[in-house]
Formats: structure tokens, sequence, C-alpha cells
């Protein structure tokens, strides 16, 4: 009872900070900018925590945050190398080779009117495939180890990315297609110079939807064969054994690793469209 | 044709096929424009001064008669980088900066950077935009931008400058303004000008003749030869030579209209 009442307590005295917080003159500057989510995170584990000891939930239900940790601190090895498994080999080579392949196809259908009929409902064909049909074959076609998972990756995100750069490709304005005229440039000039550019507010829009898109693909892919790593591979199997708290530590790495994945890609994105209305602020 | 005509159309036409059926944007269309003319095109909408620009700049084909730039075809007289355009809009690369944007056409032909960067700084400050280099256009006001699209349009030193209602989205105040920098340029210059707009004022102050045009089918009503001379302080506009002019200006565009109906 003493748990619960704690939480509960907790959770008072942290909303109340934080509304003094917000509404105070301080409210602007970074550090109360920084402590406002961070205390209210805090108290969500802290509730998560009292909850569960208060009410003596089955950890097969849910483990406390407290005990998730300490399996994740004492697992490093392992989610280290299903983190290597899943995310370095499956899940960023697939997305580079589906998003990079997604634009070269991009440019191509864009030259070509006959491609645009052709190429578009093809890819929106894959697009409908359903992942649990598609990630079986994709291991009987390119084995167990990471390769096939990749496979998955560049299935998931290529259709996103490619009517994404397809759209970003007409952005344009046709006066400015005029400008290159009158200049007499060249398409390739015209594309890197004018539509290229253009068309990068699409692209990274692309680029960062297919992030957490090809991180699903690699952990699900992983479900259906895999080396005895990977962190979808782990989920499925602790599961089986009940480790519920090792199925947490996975999740754990899955959330950051995606949020790092999301965050870099909208960083590079700042940087890259700075001069568009949207990253101006 | 006389040896000095910069751009000679004779009996041309355009006739765009639309659902509706044909659209007659040009019809006999016959004009001189001589070397360091400054020449504005002055009418309704639809009568066709925009889509003569661009048949001037090949942006648009001709379907009947002929025209010539420079002695060329239009698109040969394009790929010889015989004129800048200036269009409604600034139409600038908010990527770019200034300076790039005014690079932008170099690069494409191919000067050198030494060579860029030495002509940025030249038509920056015959447009009195130096010390904005580095600044992107989105920092910058309409009437600078548009001024900055003036630059790029004269970066790689072409002839003739084609203008298509560069002034057109601008307050009065930066319009005479900028009006009275682009007699400056042109004085400098001695470049060639051709000119749309909207504004009879516009078109009496800055030109050496005036084209007269009026819709369905676009064709050319009248040219006025302005006795004005080149030397043109903004006081001007009150002279009676200057209302002289802006009243047949004012006369050519009425009696146009009444072709209609």
């Amino acid at each position: 009872m003493s748990w619960l009442l704690f939480a509960m307590l907790f959770w008072v005295v942290a909303l109340w900070v934080n509304i003094r917080l917000a509404n105070s003159s301080l409210s602007e500057t970074r550090a109360v900018k920084l402590a406002v989510p961070v205390i209210f995170g805090v108290t969500v584990l802290v509730v998560w925590e009292g909850v569960v000891r208060g009410l003596e939930v089955p950890p097969v239900i849910l483990p406390p945050p407290s005990a998730i940790a300490v399996k994740f601190a004492t697992s490093l090895p392992i989610l280290w190398e299903d983190f290597v498994q899943t995310f370095i080999k499956g899940t960023l080579t697939g997305y580079i080779l589906g998003c990079g392949s997604a634009v070269a196809v991009a440019i191509a259908i864009d030259r070509s009117d006959f491609l645009q009929r052709g190429l578009l409902p093809v890819g929106n064909f894959i697009a409908a495939l359903p992942i649990i049909g598609t990630a079986p074959i994709m291991v009987m076609w390119f084995g167990f180890d990471w390769q096939s998972k990749a496979a998955v990756v560049v299935a998931m995100v290529f259709f996103p990315m490619l009517v994404n750069t397809v759209q970003g490709l007409a952005a344009s304005e046709a006066m400015q297609r005029d400008l290159m005229k009158t200049y007499s440039a060249s398409y390739w000039q015209t594309l890197l110079k004018l539509r290229l550019p253009a068309a990068m507010p699409f692209i990274f829009n692309g680029l960062k939807i297919s992030t957490t898109l090809a991180l699903i693909g690699a952990i699900v892919a992983e479900f259906f064969g895999s080396p005895i790593r990977g962190m979808g591979f782990r989920i499925s199997t602790e599961v089986g054994r009940l480790a519920l708290d090792m199925v947490w530590a996975e999740i754990a790495v899955a959330a950051i690793a995606g949020s790092v994945f999301y965050g870099a890609v909208a960083l590079i994105e700042k940087g890259v469209t700075f001069w568009h209305p949207s990253q101006r602020g | 044709m006389t040896s000095d005509a910069v751009i000679a159309a004779r009996d041309l036409g355009l006739t765009f096929q639309t659902n509706d059926g044909p659209v007659h944007a040009l019809k006999d269309v016959n004009l001189q424009i001589a070397r360091g003319d400054f020449v504005s095109f002055i009418g309704p909408s639809g009568c066709g001064k925009t889509t003569f620009l661009r048949v001037v700049a090949g942006l648009e084909e001709p379907t009947a008669g002929q025209i010539t730039v420079n002695g060329m075809s239009p698109d040969e007289a394009r790929r010889a980088r015989a004129y800048g355009y200036v269009f409604q809009a600034a139409g600038l690369f908010p990527w770019r900066t200034i300076a790039g944007n005014v690079k932008l056409p170099l690069e494409i032909m191919g000067f050198t950077r030494a060579e860029q960067e030495k002509r940025v700084k030249k038509v920056l400050q015959l447009v009195d935009l130096e010390g904005f280099e580095r600044k992107f256009p989105w920092q910058l006001s309409g009437g600078m931008q548009q001024r900055a699209s003036i630059a790029r349009a004269l970066a790689f030193d072409a002839d003739i400058l084609l203008m298509d209602e560069p002034f057109g989205a601008l307050d009065e105040i930066v319009r005479d303004h900028l009006n009275e920098q682009l007699l400056k340029l042109w004085a400098r210059t001695g470049k060639t000008i051709a000119f749309v707009t909207h504004s009879i004022p516009e078109a009496v102050y800055l030109s050496t003749k005036i084209v007269v045009m009026s819709p369905r089918p676009g064709r050319i009503h009248d040219v006025i030869e302005s006795p004005l001379p080149r030397e043109r302080p903004l006081d001007i506009r009150d002279t009676p030579e200057f209302l002289e002019v802006a009243h047949r200006v004012r006369e050519g565009l009425r009696a146009g209209h009444a072709y209609e109906g």
C-alpha cells in the first residue's frame, strides 16, 4: 500500500512542480524547457514502478521499470549483439539501399512517361504486400542472416520514398523551370541545380517516415527465421520463455534506436532544407 | 528589315489549341526593335504582350510568320545567350544566397570561378545590392528580391533584357524607385530592353517606343515613338509632353478595347 501512496504522492508533487515551472518567469530558459519533459518522464517511470509493486502485478504481465533496467544493464553484450545484427546490418543496409534505389527510380520515372505509367503501379503493388507474407519469402530467397531482413526493409521503405520523391521532383515552379530554359540549361543541370534541391523537403519526408518503417520491418522479419541473434529473434524467443523483462529491454533498445535514427535524419533535414518555410522559424 | 533591328517580327502569329477551340494569342504582329531601344508593351490581359516576350525568348513557338533575334531564330539566340529574362516574380532559389542566385546562370554557362565572383560583384553594385551577397532571398524585401533577379539577368551580359511585368507586384513607391534605377542602368549599359507592363505612367516614363496591344486576337494596335529625351528625372511625369504621350497611349488602349464585342 505504501508503494501506491508513494507513487500518487510523487505524481501530485511532480505535477505541481511542472505547473509552477511552466508558469514561472523562467519558463523560456533552456534549463526549464529541458526540466519539464524530464520530470514528466521520471514521473511516468515512478508511477509505473509504484503501481506494479503496490498492486503486485505479475512480472509476466508488466515488470517494474527497475527490473527492466537491471536486466538491461546485465545483458548489455547480448543487447549490443542484437542491436548490431538488427539495426546496423539489417535496418541501415535496407534503409540505404531502399531509399537510394527509390530516389534513382523516381528520377527515371520522372523523366519517362512510359516508366511513370508502368513502375508506379508496380511500386504500389509491392507496398500493398503484407510484410507477414513477404518476410518468409525473403528468408527463403536471401537466407536466415541479415540480408533477408535488409530485403524486407527495402520492400517496406521503397514505395513511400518513391512517391515522395516523384512528388518532390514536380515541386519546382513553372517559372523557375522557364528560367533554367532561358539559360539553355541541360536536363542534368536543371535536375541538380533546381529540381533536386526543390524536392528536398519531400525527400526528407519520405526519409523520416522510412526510419520507423525500416526498424519495424527488420524486427518483424526476424520472427520468420534468423540466426540466434537479433532484436526480433530475442523478443520472440524470450516471450516463449516468459522472460518479459528481456522483451522490455529489447523494446527499450528499439525505442531508443528508432528515436535517435529519426532525430538524426530530422537534424540533417534541418541543415539541408533550412530555406524551407517550415524550417526557418 | 533594317540591319540594326535587334528583334524583328514579320506577320507573327501564335494560336494555342485548347479544349474550347483555338485561341489567337498573337496575330499579324509586325515590329522592329532597334539596338538600344527601350520598348514597352502595354495592353489589357490577354493581348499577347507576355506571349510575344516568350516567343522572343524561344519559350513559345510561333505558329505563323517569322521572328529573328540578333538575326537568328529565337532558339539559336537563346543558345547564344543573347538575352536575360526577368519574370513577374523574382523567382530566386531560396536555398541559394543572393550571390549564389546571381551566380546561377554563370555556373550553367561555364564561367570560371574568378570570373563568376567578378561579375557577381559588378552586377550587384549595378542594382545597389552590395553587402547583401550572403543574405538569403527570404530575408529581403520584395523590391530587393526583384532587383536581385535583375542582377541575375544582367550577370552574363546579354545585349537584350526581356522584362515581363517585373515590378507588377510591388507598391508604387518602390516601383518609382526601381523605374528610376532601371533607366540609369539602361543608360549605363546601353542594352536593348523589352518591357511588359500594365501601367501607363510606367510605360511612358521608361520607353523610347511604346507598343499598344489589344486582345482577341492579340495584336499591335499602335506604336508610339516617344518624343521625351533619354535623360528623364522623375518629375518629367508632370510635363505636358509626358501627359500628351500618356493620353495617346490611353486613347489607343480604349480604341483597342472597342474592337471587342
